[in-house]
């Protein structure tokens, strides 16, 4: 079979982007092989692992769990739109600070969760930090650190406000 | 690129929809939330040659309480039936199981329809509509038709729908006065399947039980009722009686099969376990007038 292709309309980290793209491309490909934004891991490709973490919308979603074609007309953002590296956003520094990374490879994907789930649940207890996490695979962390630093970034982020 | 190559519709009317499943059944697959479907693709276990994505089907994308029933349309994400306050008084049972979906990022795309479409014997919702009563409401391009959510479920991953069939709508009952539900599991993590899943309802009237729905997910082919059990409730006057012979009703009917999980004797005494505390929690919020606290 030919390989079936479609244009699309994505915007992605508010820049609006046209690609014609085949069918099948996941949206966690598209991002990290046609727009160069390899920010956005990819782990187990089968919506375990939350390595590819974006939101759609606004809301976190997997990125090789959507078809790109799915997005169009959507907005998409990335982790790279969080901070930058002179200037980390809050809960990235907070990671940072409590050494809630080790390898790096999950961290994108946990950042989207977070910051998602901090702007929901502002004052988490550490139960409901752990159950936001459950999506997520971290094999160097053992994730002390990694609810430390979720704790931590909501206390900044409350007193930001 | 991780998926087989397929033909991709998006269509954005029902009766297009309808008329792609008629034309190109049984090779097409619906696409709703895809968070089933997309990992089958990756992995190359499942190859349509055609995938019908209802993701711009506007029409079904409808949540409302009619009558005596909630109808959730095939387009509703898990996300929004869980951030929403009337289902909580409304059908308090679908309310409690659907966090226990995967998690938020899953919840976030995934359907209510799709999880009972794909009708996988260890989820949630296809035990949630079993122990409820809920209808499914099934269409092809000639008309529509009901199906009891017990005859919809068949088999692992089987369902009646036929390949021509879009699973429209779901509908759950409205909680009636008088009950208490209760739904518990245990999964290895948060958010995984369900080794075994309860979902509990009583009616209870002068500290007695008199009506008794219990449906189990993770023990079976498919989503299990056990009337048995849900007699044992209701023939015992006392509560601490009813629950000492519906747990032994649990171990006596319920024949779950072992995997890399969990065994077959573990699965059963997890059961048994899980009716007793899903029973006792849904009496308790029977008696407190249906509030869950």
């Amino acid at each position: 079979m030919r390989e079936p292709t479609r244009t699309v309309h994505l915007e992605v980290n508010g820049r609006p982007y046209t690609l014609t793209l085949p069918v099948r491309k996941t949206l966690a490909d598209v991002l990290r092989e046609d727009l160069h934004l390899t920010g956005t891991h990819v782990g187990c490709e089968q919506g375990v692992c939350g390595a590819c973490t974006v939101w759609l919308d606004g809301e976190p979603v997997r990125s090789c769990l959507l078809l790109a074609v799915q997005a169009d007309g959507h907005s998409v953002t990335t982790v790279e739109a969080l901070g930058t590296v002179e200037s980390l956003h809050p809960v990235q520094q907070a990671f940072w600070d409590n050494h809630g990374l080790q390898c790096g490879f999950c961290t994108p994907g946990i950042l989207m969760t977070v910051v998602a789930f901090l702007r929901e649940n502002p004052q988490p207890s550490r139960e409901e930090i752990r159950e936001a996490l459950a999506g997520h695979l971290c094999r160097c962390t053992g994730y002390h650190n990694i609810v430390r630093a979720v704790e931590d970034a909501a206390h900044r982020l409350v007193s930001r406000t | 690129m991780k998926p087989p190559v397929f033909q991709y519709h998006d269509p954005t009317s029902v009766e297009e929809a309808l008329e792609l499943l008629a034309d190109h059944a049984p090779e097409a697959k619906v696409l709703a939330g895809g968070q089933s479907l997309l990992p089958l693709l990756n992995l190359r276990l499942a190859r349509p040659s055609r995938l019908v994505d209802i993701n711009r089907l506007d029409a079904l994308d409808y949540l409302v309480e009619d009558g005596g029933w909630l109808r959730v349309g095939a387009r509703v994400r898990q996300r929004r039936v869980e951030r929403d306050a009337g289902v909580r008084r409304f059908v308090p049972l679908l309310a409690e199981a659907i966090r226990y979906v995967g998690h938020p990022q899953i919840r976030n795309r995934g359907t209510v329809c799709g999880s009972l479409a794909h009708a996988d014997p260890a989820a949630e919702l296809p035990a949630v509509a079993v122990a409820l009563g809920a209808l499914m409401v099934a269409r092809n391009r000639f008309g529509l038709r009901e199906i009891p959510a017990e005859e919809f479920f068949t088999g692992p991953l089987s369902s009646a729908l036929q390949p021509d069939e879009l699973l429209v709508e779901a509908r759950f009952p409205r909680s009636p006065t008088g009950w208490g539900w209760a739904f518990l599991e245990v999964s290895n993590r948060h958010g995984d399947y369900a080794l075994c899943a309860v979902a509990a309802g009583v009616r209870v009237e002068a500290d007695s039980v008199r009506e008794a729905r219990l449906a189990y997910a993770g023990v079976g082919p498919v989503p299990v009722r056990l009337r048995e059990a849900e007699l044992a409730l209701v023939q015992e006057e006392r509560l601490e009686e009813a629950l000492r012979a519906v747990a032994e009703e649990a171990r006596r009917g319920l024949h779950p099969e072992g995997d890399i999980h969990a065994s077959s004797a573990f699965r059963r005494h997890l059961a048994a376990v899980l009716t007793v505390r899903a029973a006792r929690l849904a009496w308790e919020r029977a008696r407190a007038g249906g509030h869950h606290a």
